[in-house]
């Protein structure tokens, strides 16, 4: 409609505004800018994005990502040991753009005035007006919101003031000489008008305390302002509102306090347990009021306010609780009054009372022996080595404490311990090596000492050897370890501890062995001694209990309760040695000394590498099917003597002959090597009595241990059958080493080769290769051994 | 039951090691010492390269791998310690040994390192895997090993029970070859025919590999107390040995005459001979104290003749531990 009076009478409109400009030719009518397209440009012309969770959120980060065009790319973890130092905290700052800490921004860096640097000290002046209005006012309290609302801004008066020297908390004036001291009001004087408060009158007097000097001029006092509150209400003047404080808890109240909390729980239910509060001078408790955030208590808010805690009769003061009234009987009235005093403060518990009268108890009776001095009693040790200061203290102190009752438990031994604990007495260790033989051993000892003994008569000992287990000699040994022994024999023996346990026998001779050495009975120490024994048995068991005697001295017990027995004994008599001990020196040594080195100085073995170590020294495993590791072992009697027992005869008499012999012996039949027992072999002629004595009690070992190493064969072969242990008694006479080497070094595979031709080759020795019966895991490759064996000789 | 032989002791502080770091070329000169680490040197410049620190205590000895990358020393510290060369960081440590781990080489693909300690163990460690137990321990020895070398398929070891043991991977056999003496130094000889063996009592001992038997006989220098080492020409033409007089003592092999020595003051621990590179022979000398020198020959003289280096004089030691410099 418009438009179509707008062609016919344009002049009588009226345009406001200006006019679009006119269209040029051939120009397009230009579209409105979409909202999306309306960009906002900061300062460097960078585009502005608002985005967030309102409008107008302030752009964060590249494309709503972590700053990067990347965002969160997950890095290679960087130890911070090294480069420590180049960490910086980044505060909130680094994180802004630039224009948060322009001006106008969030974090401005330019210097701008704030309220915040306004003095903190309050306007003493406007306080004290304020806590007058405060007490003064309808509702007391109410103008402490003031100082939380009110800025603190400093008028331009104070300004003024503070730049012409004045300070906060002084009078305004010239400096004057401050008279000396007022006289304190008399409490008497009476005060007409309004009275301030107590506590405001008072603190502004008690600074005239002070020393002050006759030359020195003060500031004047500060004066306070007059109060000029406009009476607002219609009360009558000098009216105050009932301020609960003062009524109940104020000093003024105190009086009241008495009457109600008197002792009885009525009144103090009453009152909703106010006593708590009686320390606060100011506030609002409870009653009508609630509980101010400021305030510390909780109090019961809920408590109704009751007429009975005012007085309704103006009169003087009850005595009482008022429970009585005044009937109440004249006793009570007065007992009331001493009770206040005496007053229980606190809490009494349910189904407690206070004590009605305190009781005083009489100081004990002093035993008739009772010396008002303390003096000092060492307490000395048991165990305590000083004998002599032991001694001393004993004289002075008149007796010493031997009751073991008395003395702490950290002067007491273990076995004094256990003793109170009554605990069983621990095993100790049995001392010598022979206990660790077992009862078989120990039989076999006894056989074969039978048996030399007749040749043990006619020679007895011929040489003196090196060894340790040769006695000295039976008769200077006693008094050998008699010097030995010296004082400490005087506790061997005694107590609890037995080295030969396990033979209660010897235990015994041993006991009685001790106690004759004790007594010095030097000649009677044989007769202890076992008569069947053979004299060198009985030089070595005198030597041992000599031994025994001198090291189980008093501390032994504490020793012994140290260790205990191993749970499972397995393998007792065994341990597993290498099959191939490198030979003794002493040959060698004269070998070296001739310069003849060679086959005397080089030992061979089989050895074992691991097979990780091949594979890195690029070699092929020599023994591919093997589980050994190293030098090949075998397992022989523990603490059997023949491990340690090396034949000297063997070694000292080997001369450059007899090596020359082992060697041709070697040559002669190449699968040997040269081991102890191949010489001793070699050299059984030459065998003394030790090495006999010894060689039959290997076959005796060797008859007793034979019986199993069929069982394990019968299962693989039947030509093991051929190996029949009265067979070896038969050779036994005539060669018993034989049997040792069997016992020791035969295997499976080899009885298989040997025993064929056992006939033939008797008088050589079997191939010395693995094992005796305990080794039967290393028999597991029968094939290999043997061949590695025969291969390597 | 093991022979309780005094162990050699050590030679007083400040010390240094000298090893020859490169097979190759020569053209580095490693040292440890009591200051507890191991430095790399230019041996004809006299210039420290590289300084490696890691070892809680003295380094005792130092071996490096067969293409320069990676170093490996043993130290009193009871450690043996792989170490790259580049980075001079620790690559690997090994702990096992219940003593000072007195001898240490590579094999001869920088694989395993064989280590030898006053606990009477020689153990292989495995350089490849992570595995912190040694590949193999070879107890042995019933005294402290004070020597090891390897060669392709043998690990030799001499102890002071005064045994050179012989260990054949290929052939799965253990040689033993007495000698009577504790052992300071034993080495192979470039033909892998024979062994030589120091010992304390003043001989170096040529052996024959497979019998045992005793090639040649050495005397003249004196070795009764400290570990000295003993070294075998390129070669195979000369035998040469640190001594305690001070002096480097060399013998012709064949012919067992010494040559004239080279010398100074103080007792020398070590002698190596420098790889015959471009016509020089330098004499590595190690001296108990005072840290170690660098003698080299001028490019005139042929490696075999080890006699002309003795004319030329010692340089002064630049600090405690580890000098080096050359002439």
């Amino acid at each position: 409609m418009a438009a179509e009076s707008s062609d016919s009478e344009e002049e009588d409109l009226v345009s406001y505004g200006s006019a679009l400009p006119a269209l040029q030719e051939g120009e397009r009518i230009k579209k409105p800018v979409p909202l999306q397209e309306q960009t906002v440009k900061d300062g460097k012309g960078r585009y502005q994005r608002f985005h967030g969770a309102f409008t107008g959120g302030f752009s964060a980060g590249y494309f709503n990502t972590v700053g990067t065009k990347e965002g969160w790319t997950p890095s290679s973890f960087i130890s911070s040991r090294q480069k420590r130092a180049d960490k910086t905290i980044l505060g909130p700052e680094d994180f802004m753009d630039e224009e948060d800490l322009s001006e106008f921004g969030i974090a401005p860096k330019d210097i701008t005035t704030t309220d915040d640097f306004a003095s903190k000290a309050k306007d003493r002046i406007k306080e004290k007006a304020r806590q007058i209005a405060g007490v003064v006012a309808a509702i007391p309290g109410t103008t402490a919101f003031d100082d939380l609302i009110g800025p603190s801004k400093i008028t331009i008066g104070v300004e003024l003031l503070r730049k012409m020297g004045w300070k906060e908390g002084q009078g305004i004036g010239p400096r004057i000489k401050r008279k000396p001291l007022r006289q304190k009001p008399d409490p008497q004087v009476k005060v007409y008008g309004c009275a301030l408060p107590p506590g405001l009158s008072e603190g502004s007097e008690d600074e005239e305390d002070e020393y002050q000097p006759e030359n020195v001029t003060f500031a004047p006092k500060d004066v306070m302002p007059v109060d000029l509150t406009p009476k607002e209400d219609v009360h009558g003047l000098g009216y105050k509102g009932l301020d609960p404080t003062q009524a109940l808890f104020g000093i003024s109240g105190r009086e009241h306090l008495n009457l109600f909390t008197g002792g009885s729980e009525k009144t103090s239910d009453l009152l909703g347990d106010l006593r708590h509060s009686k320390g606060r001078k100011l506030g609002i408790t409870g009653q009508a009021f609630g509980v101010g955030a400021l305030e510390e208590e909780d109090d019961d808010i809920y408590a109704t306010e009751t007429l009975s805690k005012y007085d309704t009769v103006l009169k003087d003061e009850e005595p009482g609780d008022g429970l009585y009234g005044w009937t109440a009987p004249k006793q009570y009235k007065s007992k009331k009054r001493f009770e206040t005093e005496v007053k229980y403060i606190g809490k009494i518990l349910d189904g407690f009372s206070l004590a009605s009268k305190s009781s005083t108890y009489p100081p004990p009776d002093l035993p008739r022996d009772y010396r008002p001095v303390h003096y000092f009693r060492p307490v000395i040790a048991a165990g305590n080595e000083n004998y002599h200061l032991r001694k001393a203290l004993e004289q002075s102190t008149g007796k010493l404490e031997n009751d073991t009752t008395q003395q702490s438990r950290h002067t007491l031994n273990a076995s004094q311990r256990r003793d109170r604990l009554g605990e069983t007495v621990l095993k100790g260790p049995a001392p010598s090596v022979l206990e660790y033989l077992s009862e078989k051993d120990r039989e076999r000892l006894k056989e074969v000492k039978q048996a030399s003994e007749q040749q043990m008569k006619v020679k007895m000992l011929p040489q003196q050897s090196q060894n340790r287990f040769q006695p000295t000699s039976a008769n200077d040994a006693p008094h050998k370890w008699q010097m030995f022994l010296g004082g400490q024999l005087a506790n061997a023996g005694s107590s609890d501890f037995k080295p030969f346990a396990r033979n209660p026998e010897k235990q015994k001779r041993y006991e009685s062995f001790v106690q004759s050495l004790k007594q010095g009975q030097k000649d009677m120490l044989e007769h202890y001694l076992d008569p069947s024994m053979t004299e060198w048995e009985r030089g070595r068991e005198q030597e041992e209990f000599f031994r025994a005697a001198m090291f189980y001295k008093s501390s032994n017990s504490t020793l012994s309760s140290r260790f205990t027995r191993a749970k499972y004994e397995d393998d007792v008599d065994k341990v597993e040695v290498p099959r191939d001990q490198e030979n003794d020196i002493d040959d060698k040594e004269s070998a070296v000394k001739m310069k003849m080195f060679g086959k005397l100085t080089r030992d061979k073995f089989e050895w074992h590498p691991e097979k990780l170590l091949c594979k890195r020294f690029n070699v092929p495993d020599p023994y591919p099917d093997s589980s050994i590791v190293g030098l090949p072992k075998v397992k022989r009697d523990k603490y059997s003597v023949f491990n340690f027992l090396t034949l000297p005869e063997a070694t000292t008499s080997v001369t450059q002959a007899t090596n020359e012999r082992i060697q041709q012996n070697n040559n002669l039949n190449k699968p040997k090597k040269p081991s102890r027992w191949d010489v001793s072999d070699k050299e059984k002629e030459k065998k003394d009595s030790i090495s006999e004595f010894i060689s039959l009690a290997r076959s005796k070992v060797d008859i007793q241990q034979q019986p199993p190493v069929p069982m394990t064969e019968e299962c693989g072969t039947e030509t093991n059958e051929t190996l029949p242990t009265n067979e070896d008694k038969d050779q036994e006479e005539s060669r018993p080493s034989m049997d040792l080497f069997k016992a020791i070094f035969v295997s499976s595979s080899d009885e298989k080769s040997s025993s064929s031709e056992d006939e033939s080759d008797e008088e050589h020795q079997p191939t010395v290769s693995v094992i005796n019966s305990e080794t039967n895991k290393q028999v597991d490759l029968p094939d290999s051994s043997s061949s590695n064996v025969q291969g390597s000789t | 039951l093991p022979q309780s032989l005094p162990v050699p002791p050590a030679p007083v502080s400040p010390r240094s090691h000298l090893v020859p770091a490169p097979r190759v070329d020569g053209n580095y000169c490693l040292t440890c010492g009591s200051d507890k680490s191991l430095k790399l040197w230019n041996p004809h410049k006299g210039t420290l390269l590289r300084t490696y620190h890691g070892h809680g205590y003295e380094v005792l000895d130092a071996a490096g791998s067969f293409d320069n990358s990676q170093l490996c020393s043993c130290s009193a510290d009871k450690t043996v310690a792989l170490w790259d060369v580049a980075t001079g960081q620790v690559v690997r440590k090994f702990r096992g040994h219940a003593g000072k781990v007195s001898c240490v080489q590579f094999n001869e693909e920088a694989t395993v390192i064989v280590s030898g300690s006053i606990d009477s163990t020689v153990r292989c460690w495995d350089c490849r895997s992570r595995r912190p137990d040694p590949v193999q321990v070879l107890d042995e020895a019933k005294d402290g090993v004070s020597s090891v070398k390897v060669s392709d398929h043998e690990i030799l070891s001499g102890s002071v029970d005064g045994r050179v043991r012989r260990y054949d991977l290929r052939a799965g056999q253990l040689y033993s070859d007495y000698v009577g003496s504790p052992i300071t130094s034993v080495c192979f000889s470039k033909d892998g025919q024979c062994v030589l063996a120091a010992s304390l009592d003043s001989t170096l001992r040529l052996l024959d590999k497979d019998t045992g038997e005793l090639l040649g006989e050495y005397t003249g220098h004196r070795s009764t107390t400290y570990k000295l080492d003993c070294v075998l020409s390129e070669q195979d033409t000369h035998v040469g040995s640190a001594s305690e007089d001070g002096k480097v003592y060399f013998w012709d092999l064949v012919e067992v005459s010494r040559v004239p020595h080279v010398g100074g003051r103080q007792a020398l621990d070590e002698v190596l001979l420098h790889p015959p590179s471009r016509g020089h022979q330098h004499v590595h000398l190690r001296q108990a104290e005072g840290g170690a020198r660098v003698r080299a020959g001028t490019s005139g003289i042929p490696p075999r003749d080890g006699a002309r280096t003795s004319g030329i004089t010692w340089d002064p030691p630049r600090d405690g531990a580890g000098t080096s410099g050359t002439l």
